[in-house]
């Protein structure tokens, strides 16, 4: 069988009909991946034997009808703890670290009898667009091998795209979810902050970071966001309410539903013309499915981009610390004193972009600065927070382009940070609001994939989900697959 | 503002983390540029703006305070580098070793 060609629900179906058995669909998955991970790199450990083990087993035990998830194959980023599998958080500092435990997110696929086929690549430690920031390889764009796959979750978007999984989890604390799914022509949900447990997630900037899936399909996303929501008493910030079946009325379509298109993303001055074409397009879309569509304002989107690079720098800071070479992680064999070993480990085991973003952050949380960066970023968050507050007053949903650009080339922007946060601008305010928001593929522009991205209220992904798919129906590009 | 070679040495410091001189240099004109990007912010008036620094709530949740078994500790020193009477076994914390303490 041709993995490629399958939707969760399809391969499902199959399941349930016995037309494939699990192990014949790992299989197929493995075949896939040695295809084509030469040229995409997108994961930086297989698990293969352990997948096959899993499939024996869920074959054994028959596929439940009821459960849409059993028996398929997902890859999981590498930022997310694996009891007994290495994780890596793409960094020299955990090359040799074996969980002990399962994130709750893994956990949660495990119980559905999801098979975990590998980790994925990112940047080392989620900071980065690019996925050039890992220390173990690069990861290219299924379609354009000389283009980046985006970032931090490259590899999560790269192997979905490119066939190999028709799942794949990742993280977005800044827009690592959505950047790469808009680079790479998929779907990428990040959901409201509070909706996933981060417990196990190797944590970045906690405020903003959530887990969410990238799949090929709407549908299929919404799928595993049921399977991997809800309140979980070891993350303090996980939210208490119930999780809807983001299934549920997802035909229902976007008659009569109100969408705000903020005036500053759409003349946002480093927007590529093919992206704005695409997205005015997709407004029309919506338009003659019986939605209003209207223009609004989030007049403070601007400061979104250094607000949230000292937030979560100074977050990352403080998080980053407890990577000192003495309970796990690399030790440097340099290091004559306990000092030296905090220093040299960590000197060591850090690339240059980590090392950055901790210096950053220490620098904005240091005395002295605190009031003029920390503070200040706190002040700007809440002021983005009432723009949305204020636009979700008369709108149900916000829309516009995911990314400024279509994926831009390998090596193009890795010397030049600040570039490198700019491409975040329509991402971050997102994440500083605590929102949830998904990028579906739109349109192509220089034959690279367009995302358009969907923003709803907190805890509202259901009304996102139902226009996305509403989208979807009415145009084919989720059809449009890579020439691998 | 600019930042200083001095500052940027100092802040390595406190993340410990050891820059080369040559680093040190380029470390402080890109954080210089990040800096100067950030300070866009000054341009808002954030008088009487409250503070936002959580994601979801202000108050901290806590467990009940009953006893749970902990972690097993073999468990826990399957990542330890070196061991030594079930303790974590570091370089002497002070310079002259043991003796120094």
């Amino acid at each position: 069988m041709n993995i490629t060609n399958y939707t969760v629900e399809e391969l499902h179906d199959m399941l349930v009909k016995k037309e494939v058995t699990a192990q014949e669909v790992v299989k197929a998955v493995f075949a896939r991946i040695n295809e084509t991970e030469e040229k995409i790199g997108a994961f930086i450990t297989l698990t293969e034997e352990e997948a096959l083990e899993q499939a024996r087993k869920v074959d054994e035990e028959g596929i439940n009808p009821i459960n849409v998830l059993s028996g398929i194959p997902i890859g999981i980023k590498d930022n997310i703890i694996t009891d007994g599998t290495r994780t890596t958080a793409a960094s020299k500092i955990l090359e040799d670290f074996i969980p002990i435990y399962d994130a709750t997110v893994t956990k949660k696929i495990k119980e559905a009898t999801m098979i975990p086929v590998g980790k994925l690549n990112m940047d080392e430690f989620a900071m980065g667009g690019s996925t050039e920031t890992s220390y173990y390889k690069k990861t290219r764009n299924p379609w354009n091998l000389d283009k980046v796959p985006g970032g931090s979750s490259g590899g999560s978007a790269a192997a979905v795209a490119a066939g190999q999984i028709p799942v794949s989890l990742g993280t977005d604390t800044g827009g690592s979810i959505r950047q790469p799914a808009a680079f790479t022509g998929i779907v990428g949900m990040k959901p409201t902050y509070g909706r996933v447990s981060r417990f196990g997630l190797i944590a970045f900037g906690s405020s903003l970071d959530q887990i969410g899936p990238f799949t090929r399909t709407v549908k299929d996303n919404a799928l595993v966001l049921n399977a991997i929501s809800g309140h979980d008493a070891n993350d303090s910030m996980s939210y208490e309410g119930a999780v809807p079946d983001f299934t549920a009325g997802i035909e229902a379509g976007v008659k009569g539903m109100k969408i705000g298109v903020p005036t500053e993303y759409l003349n946002e001055k480093g927007l590529e013309v093919g992206v704005k074409e695409a997205v005015l397009k997709a407004i029309e879309t919506f338009k003659s499915l019986g939605a209003i569509v209207e223009e609004v304002s989030l007049p403070h989107s601007k400061y979104g981009v250094p607000a949230y690079y000292i937030i979560a720098s100074s977050e990352a800071s403080s998080n980053l610390q407890r990577f000192d070479g003495v309970r796990y992680g690399y030790r440097s064999t340099e290091a004559k004193t306990l000092e030296e070993v905090f220093v040299k480990s960590r000197t060591e085991g850090f690339g240059m972009e980590v090392k950055r973003r901790i210096m950053l952050g220490t620098f904005s949380l240091s005395s002295g600065f605190y009031d003029a960066h920390f503070k200040k970023a706190g002040q700007t968050r809440t002021l983005i927070r009432q723009d949305f507050d204020n636009v979700f007053k008369e709108y149900d949903l916000i829309l516009g382009p995911t990314t400024p650009t279509t994926a831009f080339g390998i090596g193009e922007q890795i010397d030049d940070p600040i570039a490198m946060y700019l491409s975040d601008i329509l991402t971050v305010p997102v994440n500083l609001a605590g929102v949830p928001a998904i990028s579906i593929p739109c349109g192509f522009s220089n034959d690279l994939p367009v995302g358009l991205q969907l923003i709803g209220k907190h805890f509202d992904e259901q009304t996102i989900y139902k226009a996305a798919y509403a989208f979807e129906q009415a145009t084919d590009f989720h059809k449009e697959k890579p020439n691998l | 503002m600019a930042i200083t070679e001095e500052d940027v040495k100092h802040v390595a410091k406190l993340a410990k983390l050891e820059i080369s001189d040559k680093g040190i240099a380029q470390f402080t004109k890109q954080m210089d540029a990040i800096i100067d990007m950030v300070e866009q912010l000054d341009e808002l008036d954030t008088e009487n703006v409250p503070v936002t620094v959580h994601g979801l709530r202000t108050y901290n949740v806590m467990r009940e305070d009953k006893a749970v078994p902990g972690t097993d500790r073999e468990l826990l020193f399957k990542n330890v580098k070196t061991e030594k009477d079930g303790l974590i076994k570091v370089p002497a914390i002070m310079e002259n070793g043991e003796a120094g303490a």
